[in-house]
């Protein structure tokens, strides 16, 4: 088992294990919040998950741009692959927003300036995807892909500003990196972290599983030629 | 535990893990078809090459 495999595994098991950890604490040991009952522990899943769909864009955005510089197909392959992996966690951010929100707000969906941004950021990324099935050409696919990318990214960054921006109906900033503190219970905000930890893992794991994938892809396309031209 | 929050806290639980599960799966048969592909590829360029 190669080095890369194992260190797969390893982050997998990781994550797995400190999930384990964080529903425990969430379902067994923290109280039901006053307002909101029950539902208010779906905050622990929700709100990872949109941190790590803004930090797979991220990475998207940058390996996007080495790709342009240095031209190398490992850049295009992390963009990809990390493009994929943001998508994934934007269809779970949204669902676990809109199951919260049909018991709070009693409505699944608002048109929100905060809502129709992670929608159109959905839709923006779902269009990278469709593009390079588009493009038959390795390297225009690349190219033309990474360029959307690197633009894609603005969306990313007025979800992300939204809540501060316009009046919204989601909910404001609540961590302390951007309200400078009160906002949340310390114990809530700590698991928030660990959550994002936790599904940090896991998503790192499945990113490097799929940018292997994307590298094999790329094989068995040159090996085709070869046999074609045979 | 307010009974309804709890069946929809669930339902969100259940949701976020059944899309990352699923898309693990997709990645699994992805893998899957591409080693199949591989395979067959090289000995299929085996074959021309010798004749």
């Amino acid at each position: 088992m190669g080095i890369r495999n194992k260190l797969i595994y390893l982050l997998a098991i990781l994550g797995g294990i400190l999930v384990i950890r964080n529903l425990n604490v969430i379902l067994l040991h923290f109280p039901d919040e006053a307002a909101q009952g029950a539902i208010y522990r779906i905050m622990f899943f929700h709100v990872p998950c949109w941190f790590i769909c803004f930090t797979a864009f991220f990475v998207a955005g940058v390996a996007s741009a080495l790709y342009l510089w240095k031209r190398k197909t490992v850049f295009d392959n992390v963009a990809v692959s990390a493009v994929e992996v943001g998508v994934v966690f934007t269809i779970t951010g949204l669902i676990t927003g809109m199951i919260w929100a049909r018991i709070i707000w009693g409505i699944w969906w608002t048109w929100d300036p905060r809502l129709t941004w992670a929608f159109i950021t959905l839709l923006v990324y779902l269009g990278y995807l469709m593009l390079r099935r588009a493009i038959d050409d390795p390297t225009e696919r690349a190219k033309n892909s990474a360029v959307l990318c690197i633009f894609a990214f603005t969306s990313v960054l007025i979800t992300y500003k939204a809540i501060d921006w316009w009046r919204t109906q989601h909910p404001g900033a609540v961590l302390s990196f951007r309200t400078g503190g009160g906002n949340i219970e310390p114990a809530w905000e700590m698991m928030l972290l660990w959550n994002f930890l936790a599904i940090g893992l896991i998503a790192t794991a499945v990113l490097l599983i799929r940018t292997n994938q994307e590298r094999v892809q790329r094989e068995v396309d040159a090996l085709r030629r070869r046999v074609h031209e045979l | 535990m307010d009974e309804r929050n709890f069946t929809f806290m669930f339902y969100g639980f259940a949701a976020a893990w059944a899309v990352l599960a699923l898309y693990v799966v997709y990645l699994g048969a992805r893998e899957g078809k591409l080693r199949r592909q591989l395979e067959n590829l090289k000995r299929m360029l085996e074959e021309r090459e010798k004749t």
